[in-house]
């Protein structure tokens, strides 16, 4: 069956995410003619997403359907090169989304810069510790990115998300309220920090009698009323709950759908496409030209879509898998440690200690919106890594989370798993809980990576994608540091117990943990080492853009999402006032 | 069916395997001073409309062989879905009940019960086609899920899960003035069901208006 061809346009852009539409929107406006073609349905919030239904744990936590559908195409895992890699048949440590607005319609809303840190890691650990300091199998690398230079998209994508927080250091001068350790902001953030929930004044008042600088950690929930840089209205929150996994009722959330489609889908140069599942990207008979995308539509016709410019802006699993299928760059080999893609996938580490009270109570079902207080001491390159013997950091933060029954009710250590034991502890303990989380870094090593499964397929006859990933002694060692830490600040809090969770030592795919998946086709300032340039532009196919979770060459603590739509500012930028005036390699 | 204290009906599960799970649901959640437990709370219907729907047959889940039985770090494997779990796991219990005791599960006393649940737990029991702590860690997964979501779905009856934690259900307008407060706040839950059928008011933004309880637990 031949593929029906299509008029080409200026851009085609695989995903509808926070990077799909915001480079949709940015390019768009300036006057290029933009498909966007989106896997998933399109959802109206309005009708979707309306109470009350929406305020249902079980259809949006556990069965969802704006999730990937694991049916039609899934991953498989294994921890190392000698295991068989077998699929994720049902939804486990994370969840990437599948709808108009990808992944980010249902975040929890952490909108965290990384710190001036986290894109020098590799020369800021070597000039400090040395280079024998870095692990032998650990592919430390720099983003080939600086902070002065990005620091303008971070503004920008704050203002199209109208994030709320407190400026800790302005043009570096230190703010009080604010994060002392984060990177220098050109200015304030669009809308006000979170107010103090009961738990967090309590984690906060622990953390100052520590000597640690507590702060409102930013958040794209609004923090007031907010008309964005598109001219889109958002609404403020009202800490309802039901927030991460669910997309909110209220508009009050940023994503794609509150923030960006609103505007533009009122462009005429734009078109968006749900329900196509793009195959591959094609190329021209050289192979250093995206000729456009093929793809099969919600008929399951196959149709050919031609594009000057082609834009990945899918989650980092797609783009790498489409890059693999699409043989653009050359698949990374761990036994010899060349090629690039699938290179560098890296997770996210982290816990939680929760604390157990008989002398006070809350009202856990309040909150959603990241209200969070936190603290940065143990993040980026504050405290001497020498004498702890391991790389990377965490931020810890006390969140009101608006605890769900089903999943949000944890129990002292040593608890029963059920049985009317389990009943009396779940009863006392739901109202009489906070917690402290650790978010923290995840290096990538050279065990750690991406290809296409031998064996495994999808519903279109393609190869699954096949990750290979397990905890590296780097990381554990840092999460006994952190817990340590993170358990001396709940004692100071005062609770009966204590009890949390940590990842163990052995990656698992079973139960939730993070949908900070990053890496597989990084940035960098070395073809060998990286698949796109410091543009987010393919090194083998020059009008190839590849942004998202992807291009990190490692994960930071801070969480994903902000990074990513700066990076999707940033590319668009360099796109419409560089490439389409002089097309070709941008470095 | 002998006694049916709530009056359920049942779409896929047959007489035996509701008696099976009725007793096996009320160890996992039991009645006690706290209030009912998941058979009264209606966690076997709520386990029986699961089944039925698209989750029972994993309709969005990945269900292509080969099928190998993977390390406990890959997660669920099975080629059964959990239709065919529950239907395969309860007749094979029932028959080594029966073999062993000479009854099957549901005919058991309470404490014969309670170890033999234990025992499936620790997958000390010899099941001939599957694991059966593989099957307990659903079966105890599934009965969490009825205990405590809406009742929508058949289980939390009378909301007795929210009851238990202190869980008003759907929020109120009011959260976001409350977010600072240290004042423990109680109202009667309300469900999704309570606001569709029009059992619980709600305001000009849709939120329902909470009806402030005095503090219980």
């Amino acid at each position: 069956m031949s593929a029906t061809k299509l008029k080409e346009v200026d851009v085609v852009v695989v995903g509808s995410g926070v990077v799909g539409s915001i480079m949709s929107m940015e390019l768009a406006s300036a006057g290029m003619s933009v498909v966007c073609l989106e896997r998933g349905k399109q959802f109206d919030i309005g009708t979707d997403f309306h109470a009350p239904n929406v305020y249902d744990e079980l259809k949006f936590d556990r069965h969802s359907d704006i999730f990937q559908n694991l049916a039609r195409d899934t991953l498989t895992f294994r921890n190392n090169g000698h295991e068989m890699a077998l699929p994720m048949r049902e939804m486990g440590a994370f969840k990437p989304g599948e709808m108009v607005g990808g992944t980010s319609a249902h975040w929890g809303a952490n909108a965290r810069r990384f710190l001036p840190h986290d894109f020098a890691m590799r020369s800021r650990i070597e000039e400090r510790y040395g280079r024998a300091f870095i692990p032998e199998d650990c592919n430390l690398q720099n983003w080939g990115l600086d902070w002065d230079e990005i620091e303008p998209y971070y503004d920008q994508f704050e203002n199209i998300f109208g994030v709320g927080g407190k400026a800790g250091n302005l043009e570096g001068v230190i703010q009080e309220g604010g994060n002392p350790y984060e990177g220098p902001r050109s200015r304030e953030y669009p809308n006000p920090p979170t107010r103090q929930s009961y738990q967090g004044e309590l984690f906060g008042k622990a953390a100052r009698s520590l000597g640690y600088v507590p702060f409102q950690g930013p958040t794209a929930a609004m923090t007031q009323d907010f008309r964005n840089l598109y001219r889109v209205q958002m609404h403020q929150c009202i800490n309802g709950g039901f927030c991460s996994s669910h997309v909110c009722s209220q508009g009050a959330k940023a994503n794609p759908l509150t923030a960006v489609l609103p505007a533009l889908m009122r462009l005429p140069n734009f078109e968006l496409r749900p329900l196509c599942n793009v195959l591959r990207i094609n190329k021209d008979s050289t192979g250093k030209k995206a000729t456009g995308v093929t793809y099969i539509d919600a008929r399951g016709n196959e149709v050919e879509q031609p594009a000057s410019i082609v834009i990945l802006g899918a989650y980092c699993f797609s783009n790498t898998r489409l890059l693999l299928l699409s043989g653009i760059g050359t698949p990374y080999d761990p036994s010899t440690g060349k090629g690039v893609v699938g290179r560098n996938y890296a997770y996210q580490q982290g816990g939680a200690v929760d604390i157990f009270f008989d002398d006070k109570e809350f009202n856990p079902f309040i909150g959603g919106g990241m209200v969070n207080t936190s603290i940065d001491e143990f993040n980026g390159d504050v405290i001497d890594r020498g004498p702890l013997g391991f790389i990377g950091g965490a931020y810890f933060d006390a969140v009101a989370r608006g605890a769900a029954p089903i999943k949000g009710k944890p129990v002292p250590t040593g608890t029963p798993r059920w049985g009317g034991e389990w009943k009396q502890a779940v009863a006392h303990n739901y109202r009489r809980t906070m917690s402290i989380a650790m978010h923290a870094t995840c290096l990538s090593y050279k065990q750690n990576y991406l290809d296409l499964d031998p064996t495994y397929k999808d519903a279109f006859g393609q190869p699954l994608l096949r990750m290979t990933f397990d905890w590296h002694a780097n990381e554990l060692r840092m999460m006994e540091y952190m817990n340590a830490r993170c358990t001396e600040i709940a004692r100071a809090l005062g609770g009966s117990r204590l009890g949390g969770k940590s990842k163990g030592t052995k990656f698992s795919i079973v139960g939730y943990q993070s949908t900070h998946n990053v890496g597989g086709a990084v940035m960098g300032d070395d073809p060998s080492t990286s698949v796109v340039n410091k543009y987010l532009q393919s090194w083998d196919v020059s009008n190839l853009f590849v942004v998202g979770g992807s291009a990190f060459p490692q994960q930071p603590a801070n969480g994903p999402t902000e990074t990513i739509g700066m990076l999707a500012c940033w590319a668009a930028d360099a796109i419409k006032e560089n490439y389409v005036r002089r097309p070709g390699s941008l470095v | 069916m002998s006694d049916n204290p709530i009056g359920a009906s049942y779409v896929y599960l047959l007489e035996p395997e509701v008696r099976f799970l009725e007793a096996a649901v009320e160890h996992l959640i039991p009645t006690d001073d706290l209030g009912p437990g998941a058979r009264d709370a209606g966690v076997v219907v709520y386990i029986d409309r699961q089944l039925a729907g698209s989750w029972g047959s994993h309709g969005r889940n990945y269900r292509q062989g080969p099928w190998m039985e993977g390390t406990p770090q890959q997660g669920y494997q099975s080629r059964f879905t959990p239709q065919e779990v529950y239907r395969i796991a309860i007749r094979e219990i029932d028959q080594h009940c029966r073999s062993t005791f000479d009854r099957p599960f549901a005919q058991l006393t309470p404490d014969a019960q309670l170890s033999f649940l234990q025992a499936l737990e620790k997958d000390a029991v010899a099941l001939p086609s599957l694991s059966s702590k593989f099957f307990f860690d659903l079966l105890w997964r599934n009965t969490e899920e009825g205990f405590f979501s809406d009742p929508l779905y058949g289980g939390n009856r009378g909301m007795v899960g929210w009851k238990l934690l202190g869980f008003p259900g759907l929020p109120s307008s009011q959260y976001r003035e409350l977010l600072t407060s240290h004042e423990p706040y109680y109202a009667e839950p309300v469900s999704v069901m309570d606001v569709q059928t029009g059992k619980a008011p709600v305001d000009a933004q849709g939120f329902p208006k909470h009806v402030l309880i005095k503090k219980g637990n």
